[in-house]
């Protein structure tokens, strides 16, 4: 059957030379690209550079404030950049890879290829760890770096702990978006409200909680010692890897079998 | 040559049945498939496109289901009815970029045929939200074609678009069905789809009425029995000299909106014959209106008489 397409040319026109040329890679560039462009080219990509602008602003009024004090810059870290900027922008990133375009019925565009759907979504959530990396994780270490210099390895522990945040955080926020139009609502409400709140009064709830792992490992790193971490290493790490690896697997499948149901 | 293949499809969101034991094979040439908005037209090319589930039954495509199976794409070109479509791009990015995801060998040629098939080459680089309607539905097309598919499935392609844009894609399709493609687009216009489709699939609330060439619906559509609204100088000697001819099987007489509900079982009988009674009655008529001609009342008489 395959074969009429190349015997009959459209009309009109020459016959393209169309034998498909197949990529074992999951990462699709042309889905890179054009995420990259939803996400970066709407109003609310203004808010990428809004928020670590903020970071870096109140690092720097904290260090004029109250000068080098290594423990105001890893409980402004913890408690501000990693417990609510960080969440944030992966909310933004995790769930503007793909949410708009299901709303908007542009998606249509990627899932009607010979492109396996697990690909896509594995596409998209790289996007959205590379932005939270960059406007997220990296202006996390540049204030580490205003506040206190290279002291404590807070730089750097920061950092890494800011990339696995931002890493578990888009995985289960682009899950959230593939299977809700209200996925915003549910990742603030896990963000702001189980983590946050929640997570302060019943220290059970931190245990299930991607900000206490990432600081887990961040605590590890860093020689000062941070005021929130409570979940052990040998926990933390294997649920970060675990949540990050069932969301994006499960993404996948949701997207797999997505109903584009028509308006009528 | 492709075959879609829709064997008793049924498929209902809650409790609501939007499509209701449909079964219809679409082979080569233009389908047309027909019915009022929210009769399922949509519901069904999702289907067919593999964008939803059967709830029961089995959509195939050269007898591969098209439901999980992201192959079928390759045989396969969809034209959506939604207006969603990266608007940032320009139409040649936008069809540059479908073209890549199918992974085609030369994506840059084939986009050129496809964005020039279409006649969209001035405005291709031209933002996609700069676009007409018209013109993001041709885009849409290109996107569409620009793998050389078998199969063309257009839902409600020619809405928003202007009588020349309108022959233009008629003649497209045409031609593609001309050599030798599967082309199915939906429409709920019956002179649309009567002039373009060699085959017509008429579906009405979720069911299956009828299924033809344009000549066996129109005869259908015709053949049945049609109701007028009559306003005379005399009602009830109209009425009387009406009932004595075959071609009407019933006559009203309302009284107190002082008109006659007149059916007509030979419709083209009775529209000859009506001044001629009045007149040899004597009666003046003020005003003939067919009561019952909008296009859900010529459906729903199709699945009645089924």
């Amino acid at each position: 059957m395959s074969d009429t397409r190349t015997t009959v040319p459209l009309a009109g026109g020459p016959t393209a030379g169309s034998a498909p040329r197949r990529s074992m890679s999951p990462i699709n560039p042309v889905v890179v690209r054009l995420t990259l462009r939803v996400l970066l080219g709407r109003r609310r990509g203004l808010l990428f550079l809004a928020l670590p602008a903020l970071v870096l602003l109140l690092a720097l009024a904290l260090r004029w404030a109250a000068g080098v004090d290594h423990i105001v810059t890893v409980s402004y870290l913890s408690t501000f950049a990693i417990a609510t900027v960080l969440p944030l922008l992966a909310l933004i990133a995790g769930t503007g890879v793909i949410g708009p375009e299901i709303d908007d019925g542009s998606i249509v565009y990627l899932l009607a290829k010979p492109v396996p759907r697990w690909h896509i979504s594995v596409s998209k959530l790289l996007v959205a760890i590379g932005c939270v990396t960059v406007f997220g994780a990296v202006p996390i270490a540049a204030a580490a770096l205003l506040m206190s210099g290279t002291y404590g390895g807070i730089a750097i522990g920061f950092f890494v702990g800011a990339v696995l945040a931002g890493i578990g955080y888009c995985a289960l926020f682009l899950l959230l978006a593939v299977v809700s139009r209200h996925a915003v609502v549910f990742g603030l409400t896990y963000a702001l409200l189980w983590e946050s709140l929640i997570g302060n009064f019943v220290p059970g709830a931190q245990t299930l909680s991607i900000q206490q792992w990432a600081l887990a490992v961040t605590e590890r790193i860093v020689t000062v010692e941070l005021p929130t971490a409570s979940v052990s290493l040998r926990v933390a790490v294997p649920a970060l890897v675990i949540v990050t690896v069932l969301a994006s697997w499960y993404a996948g499948r949701r997207l797999r079998s997505l109903s584009l149901a028509a308006e009528e | 040559m492709s075959v879609l293949e829709i064997a008793g499809v049924s498929r209902w969101f809650g409790n609501v049945v939007a499509v209701n034991d449909v079964s219809m094979t679409i082979g080569p040439g233009v389908t047309g498939l027909l019915g009022p908005n929210g009769a399922g037209k949509s519901t069904l090319i999702s289907m067919m496109a593999g964008f939803l589930a059967p709830s029961a039954g089995a959509v195939t495509l050269d007898g591969v289901p098209t439901w999980r199976n992201v192959e079928i794409y390759r045989r396969v070109g969809l034209v959506p009815d939604r207006e969603g479509m990266y608007d940032g791009l320009t139409g040649w990015q936008f069809v540059l970029a479908n073209a890549k995801l199918h992974g085609l060998a030369d994506p840059e040629a084939a986009s050129h045929r496809a964005v020039t098939t279409v006649e969209m080459d001035d405005a291709r680089d031209r933002e996609v939200a700069t676009y007409s309607k018209g013109m993001k539905q041709r885009i849409k097309m290109a996107s569409a074609l620009v793998h050389d598919p078998a199969v063309l499935l257009l839902d409600e392609p020619f809405n928003g678009m202007d009588p020349r844009q309108r022959l233009h894609l008629m003649e497209l399709l045409r031609d593609m069905a001309a050599a030798g493609r599967t082309v199915l687009f939906s429409s709920h216009i019956l002179e649309e789809v009567e002039v373009l489709a060699t085959h017509i699939e008429v579906v009405v609330a979720g069911r299956h009425a009828a299924s033809g060439d344009f000549r066996r619906i129109r005869r259908l559509m015709i053949d049945r029995p049609h109701q007028y609204i009559v306003r005379s100088s005399d009602d009830r000697a109209l009425a009387s000299a009406l009932i004595a001819d075959p071609s009407a099987s019933a006559v009203e007489l309302d009284t107190d909106r002082k008109q006659l509900l007149v059916q007509a079982v030979d419709f083209e009988r009775f529209v000859l014959l009506l001044p001629q009674v009045a007149q040899q009655a004597g009666v003046r008529l003020h005003e003939v209106l067919p009561s019952d001609e909008s296009l859900e009342s010529v459906f729903s008489y199709l699945v009645s008489s089924r």
